[in-house]
């Protein structure tokens, strides 16, 4: 098991970890960087000054428990909903790729891939927003069509890790992936 | 290939015996289903195998050996094992030995037509059996909808999933049975069943046929030639009570008929219908013990006629202001006393009628309210036609001020095409150029001057009572959108993704847990449930409304012409 730091494609620090379970399975996490004391305690701030400077317009006490209301609801919404702590893939050879997302409240949002329908893992290139960006994406396999992609799946969206990460990533999935296309079924 | 072997995690403590289960060749997977134990006579296993694939349709097979050995391992018992495995026909003889209580089983594969070790490696997934049994697999929307071909190569996992289902015979026999065959499956310390469900089952049967002989009463007399007869059944077709209940009838047709449901979907569908049903007249009396409490109906009642005259003083108020010089714009003095003198005789009429109406309003409504024991639904679809009748004035006024508006508007079309010395062609469906005679340039001139300069009064008239039509839709359209609701949520299917959230599966998830070098790859199969927004989707019942399919520009288009706006057609009414 090894972690390494490498950087966002916005500049955040994010770290890798490689876990090898046995000659076949291999765990790849990355994790995002954390939520910060400063601007949760920034937001806050200026969320309770507003409605204090609406309660000072409006002499009504109710925007003042409407804002914290609203400020805790809005946490907890943001934690459970929004801000990814860790993004990781299992990648078993012979049964599939799992991807999984746990989000700062503890909730784990898990998608499992079967090897069938897995036709490659590839670096594309993106737009977002006013950059362009690598990042790491699985190709599915269209049924009907053997040449044809169905649908592609994006992975480490939250964490968005540069090239350098992203090419360490994308060696250890094709050393198992190549496992599985050199060795079919003898029998 | 990397060999799987399934194992259920209710055998890690069996004692030793032979595994039974399927062997999936394709994706060299074992799955193992029970622990036969010691003793046994090879040939009455293998004729109970044969039974047992029988009543499955699932080829089970003795798939190797499984030792629990308390004390160390012994040479000549791995050799007995081994020699076991010429006894039944399966190709490969897969040994899984556990030492004491360790975690880490030692797992080897024997090849028994060349006699030797398969050195590839082995993975160990631990399922859950009963889950997995309960389980249905949904396979993602985009997959499903193009299954035609290649379904059955879809998903590998679906397979095991299968297996396991189809075998709930295997899993019949408990360790008290005194037959020659012991096996270890979940089921093995005796099978579950409830009183309770038993009873109602018992009970179903005659409550089924009491129902089903009083719906095909009541149906009878829907059919009956009496209310076929023409102003009864356009009222029926108009009101939307009738299509509610139709549409509950079809619901308890489907709940109380006697075939089984063939497949999981058509389950979850019945017990959806059954659930809905259930809650509707829960709701349905909640509001009714409600109602007739406090003479709420006396009040109901009493406050009803002030409305309606309030609501017609209101718009006779509105015509005045028409008639006169509404909001600075100066209208055509006679089309307009015209049209205002018209359509106040008609609120005139209408506040008779109400007036006339009045002594009988508690009654009616009393026993209208009776009907809100049949469901929280038609209480909702009686109040929305009460409101369509209330407004019925408003709705007619729309229609004249629509048509009037429509007239306009396609007579100065035509006549502007005129006036450019272009005509319509009907029959080419475009326009074409076409030579007028001298007096009929004339007349169209000056029909066309007369009809543009009284668009804005008319326009004026059609904006309003079109304003208007469109609250009272509105209204009515956020009454029956609430009826939709409780007609099409799937609740008992919702509430088993709450409680027992590994029946409705979406996929499954891998664990990896504790390894050890030189033993095999030890992962914990669990099942991934479905998100919510896929539970309603996949199970919505389907309901007689279909929404707008009109969008925006075309129902902007169809105000601005002055053609008549229907904002919802029920499946099968005809188009006006």
């Amino acid at each position: 098991m090894e972690e390494r730091q490498y950087r966002s494609a916005s500049g955040a620090p994010i770290a890798l970890r490689r876990r090898q379970h046995s000659a076949s399975c291999r765990e790849l996490a990355v994790r995002c960087p954390r939520l910060q004391l400063r601007s949760l305690s920034a937001v806050t701030s200026t969320v309770w000054l507003a409605a204090y400077g609406l309660f000072a317009l409006s002499e009504n006490s109710m925007v003042l428990s409407a804002a914290i209301f609203i400020t805790l609801v809005g946490l907890i919404i943001y934690l459970h909903f929004v801000k990814v702590d860790q993004e990781s893939l299992l990648v078993i050879g012979s049964l599939g790729i799992q991807v999984t997302s746990s989000y700062a409240s503890g909730k784990e949002s898990t998608t499992f891939i079967e090897m069938s329908q897995v036709k490659d893992v590839v670096i594309n290139e993106a737009i977002h927003m006013q950059k362009v960006i690598y990042y790491l994406c699985i190709l599915l396999q269209d049924p009907g069509d053997p040449q044809g992609v169905s649908e592609v799946v994006p992975l480490f969206q939250s964490s968005k890790p540069r090239l350098d990460c992203l090419i360490e990533l994308y060696k250890s999935c094709q050393e198992i992936l190549e496992q599985g296309r050199t060795d079919p079924q003898v029998e | 290939m990397v060999l799987k072997v399934f194992f259920p995690s209710c055998c890690s403590s069996a004692d030793s015996g032979i595994l039974i289960g399927h062997w999936i060749s394709q994706q060299s997977s074992a799955v193992v289903l029970a622990v036969l134990h010691f003793p046994f006579i090879p040939v009455q296993v293998r004729k109970y195998l044969s039974e047992v694939q029988r009543a499955t349709q699932v080829s089970i097979s003795v798939l190797g050996s499984w030792t629990n050995s308390k004390q160390e391992k012994e040479e000549s018992l791995s050799q007995f094992l081994e020699d076991l495995g010429t006894l039944f026909s399966h190709e490969l003889w897969i040994q899984i030995s556990k030492e004491g209580d360790s975690k880490f089983w030692s797992c080897s594969a024997l090849q028994k037509c060349c006699s030797q070790r398969k050195e590839e490696e082995i993975i160990l997934v631990y399922y859950e059996q009963r889950q997995v049994m309960l389980c249905h697999l949904h396979p993602p929307l985009h997959i499903a909808a193009s299954a035609e071909q290649g379904a059955a190569d879809a998903s590998k996992l679906a397979a095991i999933f299968d297996t396991v289902a189809k075998s709930k015979v295997l899993f019949m026999t408990d360790r008290y049975d005194e037959g020659p065959i012991k096996l270890t499956h979940w089921q093995s310390d005796g099978v579950e069943a409830s009183i309770i469900v038993e009873l109602l089952k018992q009970a179903s049967v005659p409550a089924c046929m009491l129902l089903t002989f009083l719906l095909s009463l009541v149906s009878w007399i829907c059919r009956s030639r009496v209310l076929k007869f023409w102003p009864l059944c356009f009222f029926w077709s108009k009101l939307s009570t009738c299509e509610q209940l139709g549409h509950r009838l079809q619901h308890l047709q489907v709940i109380i008929s006697n075939k089984k449901a063939q497949n999981q979907p058509q389950l979850m569908r019945k017990a959806n219908i059954f659930v809905s049903l259930l809650l509707d007249v829960a709701l349905g009396l909640l509001l009714m013990s409600w109602l007739y409490r406090k003479n709420r109906i006396g009040h109901l009642a009493d406050t009803l006629i002030p409305v309606g005259d309030h609501v017609a003083e209101e718009l006779q108020e509105l015509l005045q202001w028409l008639m006169g010089a509404p909001a600075g714009l100066k209208m055509n003095r006679a089309l307009d006393q015209v049209l205002g003198r018209f359509f106040l005789y008609h609120i005139h009429l209408w506040i008779s009628y109400i007036h006339l109406l009045s002594p009988f309003i508690e009654m009616i409504l009393w026993y209208v309210a009776l009907s809100a024991c049949l469901g929280l639904t038609v209480a909702l679809c009686i109040l929305s036609d009460i409101i369509a009748l209330l407004t019925f004035h408003i709705y007619c006024f729309y229609v004249y001020g629509a048509r009037l508006y429509c007239l306009k508007i396609y007579g100065l079309a035509s006549l502007w095409r005129l006036f450019r010395g272009k005509k319509w062609n009907v029959l080419r469906q475009r326009v074409d150029s076409c030579s007028y005679d001298l007096d009929q340039l004339f007349i169209g001139t000056l029909l066309f001057t007369i009809l543009l300069f009284l668009l804005p009064t008319t326009a004026l008239y059609y904006l309003v009572f079109t304003l208007l039509r469109l609250l009272v839709v509105i209204v009515q359209g956020l009454l029956h959108l609430l009826v939709d609701l409780i007609n099409s949520l799937p609740l008992y299917s919702l509430l088993l993704r709450l409680c027992r959230s590994y029946r409705l599966a979406a996929g499954v998830k891998f664990r990896v847990l504790e390894q050890q070098d030189g033993k095999p790859l030890r992962l914990l199969m669990q099942i991934n449930p479905l998100s919510y927004g896929s539970v309603v989707q996949t199970y919505r019942l389907p309901t007689y409304s279909c929404y707008p399919k009109d969008s925006w520009a075309s129902l902007c288009k169809k105000l601005f012409l002055g053609e008549l706006i229907y904002p919802w057609k029920h499946k099968g009414e005809k188009q006006d």
